[in-house]
């Protein structure tokens, strides 16, 4: 494991008396993509803010690489931030909103071109030295922000929302330019977003937040099959989460039907939330299944079927490759190690709020 | 801290500056002696005197009935020369625009003079209709310069919506677009309005002989010295209008305030 | 489509009747004599030293005042932009209200102010401060130009300066920029468009003015704007008025050019 070059401690920052971070606190290891990943109003952008420099917490500290930086300024930091909507400086070049940074560090000339010349090829732009940001697409413009920032090799880049404006076929692209970024540079990527699919391709470590806390902390592997709560479960992917009764280890009563499964130290008749893949529940004919039910609603999505079914009085997701038309009488089965237990939110701050987005 | 209290220091001095000559003459309204340079006691009598003095009260009444015939007319025609210019192609409507800003952009007397060059060569006669029809002309570009930001702002297909579901086009503008297009109208009409009132330069060179606005009243007076009554009057005017910009003003403050706090994080 | 285009006639033909039209009959006049012929004269008449000398010193006292006003407008809009007004239209109140009050009356108002025995003079006597003999001497006319026309330097340079992305400034900042460097890099050039049109604004009213000069300058100085206007209310020579016009037009003309340089997309409007 690398070492911890960023430790938040104790972090806590209001606005107009409103709480958006509560005693935060995250370490971030050299060379790792951690992405902050929640719905907007979360805090994820004001811990990146915090982090940054544009703003001071009213509690806590941070620091980097040993040093307490929570009240130097932005200028005196040793990071750069790509910013929402790509900040470009639009009375200046493609070359002088790169070289902005060399400059003030009275950078040699030869140095700074040499810098450009790389930079932009590292985007794939080379060329576009004359242009100005107004005549470049959005994808474009992103490109020149990062390569705005990493110019100035900051030990680690803060990306806020960096795709956010750009349509999917292009974030899918970019998400991938990142990750080759990331390697090629071999520094810290500190990543801000709300959109879950991009936290899962990129991150090496997920923080997913609501409402100023810290929800979970995982690789995207971990926070897709094992979320800790019903937020987690529910703003990462679809899912069908149910209240359920955990027996004793290994057993969970769901909607009035005992199905073995893996957890143990839940204890014994304790109320929980389990969470079921949609991929994960099976369904075969009535006779098989543990639990019987009839379909609903078919969709085809393409890469699977997207069905409906009414069981026990809840309405199951699921995805499947093959498909049993409206009205067919199924039954269902998921397999223990597919059965996801979670404690019940024990205050009203962790409870799952509706996602808006 | 001493950073701030500067800032708040010159953000003061400079308020002096703009409102002091009003306050003067708030207080010279309220003196007693007929001159401006001595203090002679306070009195109210020339507010008494103002509403006797014919003259003072028919060059108020020429004021506002031309800014206010002014102002209506041009937001009218402003607005509706708005429509069309959005619909311009790229090169005409620059044409038109340029055109538009010249009597912002140019001298107010070089507009008065070339107004009084017009009317003369057109024969008309000297007095209200002239001063209306220039007062007009340097209205509309204020009208067109705050509606035209809400028409580019327009997402085009509401009104096309509004077609599709059967509206007809007059009805489908009042219905959809102007709504809309609104606050842009009322603050081009506001701000035509107080241009007319203002306005001395122009009225200078278009008015008749017999015809007197508030402005051209007071340059006449400035040799034989003001009357009074002239200060009570403006003192009125001002603290009505601020009264009124307060009682409007009072509502959507709070309004914006508490949405940007809820936008805010 | 056509339809659409048809609402605006009647202001193309109120723009060219009362902007054009009457543009071309300043020409008109300014290029022939009384009997009709074509003439540069009322033109050249600018170089004779009387008009010369006052094209000199209006030229003169407009530019001084718009270099105060700018250097008065720029960190006041700076900091009505730092106080985080929510109010847009608050800020441009302020600076719009004064202008209830008539003009004339508000000019006349600084005389009462700044004559010898006035206000001001009596306030820097009570505080044992050497007094201010400035009325009806040319600073007398610059400061009641400032005084006029400082709104209108204000308003876009406030303008311009919310329309920053806040964004812009952090990412300036987060690549280095101390305090200086981020306004000398930054902000000033994201301004310019703001700043030319707050000179054109207070320029062009400042060159040719005719009553601030009357008012507060006493009779005796005469700038270009007094030229004109007596020409066409005194003299009655409207030809001469109309040639001198044209060479205020000329100012005008190259003011228009480089607002519209620096400003394509009327980012720098008052609104």
């Amino acid at each position: 494991m690398n070492k911890k070059l960023i430790d938040l401690q104790n972090i806590s920052k209001s606005f107009d008396g409103q709480m958006i971070l509560d005693d935060l606190n995250l370490y971030i290891r050299e060379n790792e993509f951690l992405t902050l990943l929640g719905p907007s109003g979360c805090g994820k952008t004001t811990t990146l803010r915090i982090l940054g420099g544009f703003e001071t917490p009213d509690s806590g500290k941070v620091i980097f690489d040993d040093t307490d930086i929570t009240k130097l300024p932005p200028n005196k930091r040793q990071l750069n931030t790509v910013f929402q909507k790509y900040a470009l400086f639009t009375h200046m070049t493609i070359a002088e909103n790169i070289a902005f940074g060399l400059k003030i560090k009275n950078k040699t000339k030869s140095y700074i071109d040499d810098k450009i010349k790389y930079a932009l090829k590292l985007v794939n732009l080379d060329g576009y030295e004359n242009r100005m940001p107004d005549s470049l697409s959005g994808g474009q413009q992103q490109r020149i922000a990062i390569a705005r920032a990493i110019v100035n090799e900051p030990k680690v880049l803060l990306l806020d929302e960096p795709l956010g404006a750009l349509d999917l076929k292009l974030r899918q692209d970019m998400q991938y330019e990142l990750i080759r970024l990331k390697n090629e540079l071999g520094i810290t990527f500190i990543y801000v977003t709300h959109d879950q699919e991009e936290a899962l391709t990129m991150s090496d470590t997920i923080v997913v937040m609501n409402q100023g806390y810290i929800q979970q902390i995982g690789t995207p592997e971990s926070i897709y099959n094992e979320p800790e709560n019903a937020f987690v479960a529910d703003f990462i992917g679809d899912s069908n989460i149910i209240s359920a009764t955990m027996i004793e280890d290994k057993l969970v009563e769901i909607l009035g039907t005992k199905f073995p499964c893996v957890d143990t130290g839940f204890g014994c008749n304790k109320p929980v939330d389990v969470v079921i893949r949609p991929e994960d529940v099976i369904l075969s004919s009535p006779a098989t299944g543990r639990i019987k039910g009839v379909v609903t609603h078919l969709i085809f999505k393409g890469v699977h079927y997207e069905m409906e079914v009414t069981a026990n009085g809840y309405e199951w997701l699921v995805h499947s490759t093959g498909m049993f038309p409206v009205g067919t009488e199924v039954g269902i089965d998921v397999d223990p190690f597919n059965i996801q237990i979670m404690n019940k939110p024990a205050s009203e701050d962790e409870e799952a709020v509706k996602i808006d987005e | 801290m001493i950073k701030n209290a500067a800032k708040k220091i010159y953000i003061i001095l400079i308020f002096i500056f703009l409102y002091a000559p009003i306050f003067t003459l708030i207080v010279l309204s309220f003196n007693a002696s007929r001159t401006r340079a001595k203090w002679g006691g306070f009195t109210v009598k020339w507010y008494v005197e103002l509403f006797k003095n014919d003259a003072i009260m028919q060059a108020l009444f020429n004021t506002l009935l031309i800014a206010f015939i002014a102002s209506v007319t041009a937001t009218i025609i402003g607005t509706i020369a708005c429509i069309s210019i959005m619909n311009l192609k790229k090169r005409t409507r620059a044409l038109v625009i340029g055109i538009t800003n010249i009597p912002m952009l140019n001298a107010d007397i070089v507009t008065g003079i070339s107004l009084m060059l017009l009317f003369i060569s057109m024969g008309l006669r000297f007095g209200m209709g002239t001063i209306l029809l220039s007062h007009i002309t340097f209205c509309i570009p204020y009208v067109i310069l705050s509606v035209m930001p809400r028409m580019k702002q327009l997402n085009p297909h509401t009104y096309e919506a509004a077609l599709d579901l059967g509206a007809g086009p007059v009805y489908g503008f009042f219905k959809v677009v102007f709504p809309d297009i609104l606050p842009g109208v009322l603050s081009g009409f506001l701000m035509a309005f107080t241009m007319s009132l203002d306005d001395f330069i122009i009225t200078h060179f278009t008015k008749g002989a017999g015809v007197d606005t508030l402005s051209t009243k007071i340059y006449t007076e400035v040799k034989k010295g003001i009357k009074p009554e002239m200060y009570a009057l403006s003192t009125l005017i001002f603290i009505t209008v601020l009264i009124l910009l307060l009682l409007v003003n009072k509502n959507p403050d709070e309004k914006t305030t508490k949405q940007l706090k809820s936008e805010k994080h | 489509m056509n339809k659409k285009k048809m609402l605006g006639t009647p202001y193309f033909i109120w723009s060219v009747m009362f902007i054009l039209v009457p543009l071309g009959m300043v020409f008109y006049y300014g290029l022939t004599d009384k009997s009709g012929a074509f003439t540069f004269e009322n033109i050249s008449a600018i170089t004779s030293p009387e008009h010369s000398k006052a094209l000199f010193l209006a030229l003169l006292l407009s530019l001084i005042a718009t270099v105060i006003c700018l250097l008065l407008a720029y960190p006041l809009a700076m900091i009505l932009c730092s106080m985080n007004i929510n109010q847009h239209s608050f800020i441009v109140l302020i600076f719009i209200l004064p202008m209830w009050m008539n003009f004339l009356l508000r000019t006349l108002a600084w005389q009462t102010l700044l004559e010898k025995t006035g206000v001001i003079n009596n306030i820097l006597t009570f505080l044992h401060l050497p007094t201010l003999n400035i009325i009806n001497t040319p600073y007398a006319i610059i400061f009641g130009m400032v005084y006029n026309f400082l709104p209108f330097m204000v308003l876009p340079i406030y303008n311009s300066l919310t329309k920053i992305d806040g964004n812009v400034i952090n990412a300036a900042q987060d690549l280095g920029a101390n305090g200086l460097q981020v306004f000398t890099k930054i902000t000033l050039p994201l301004t310019v468009p703001g700043i030319i049109s707050g000179i054109t604004m207070v320029f062009i009213p400042a060159l040719t003015t005719f009553v601030i000069s009357k008012l507060l300058g006493g009779s005796k100085i005469l700038l270009i704007g007094n030229v004109v206007e007596e020409e066409f209310t005194q003299a009655s020579n409207w030809h001469l008025g109309s040639g001198l016009s044209i060479v205020l037009m000329i100012f005008i003309i190259i003011n228009m050019v480089i607002s519209t340089i620096f400003d394509k997309d009327g980012e720098g409007s008052v609104l």
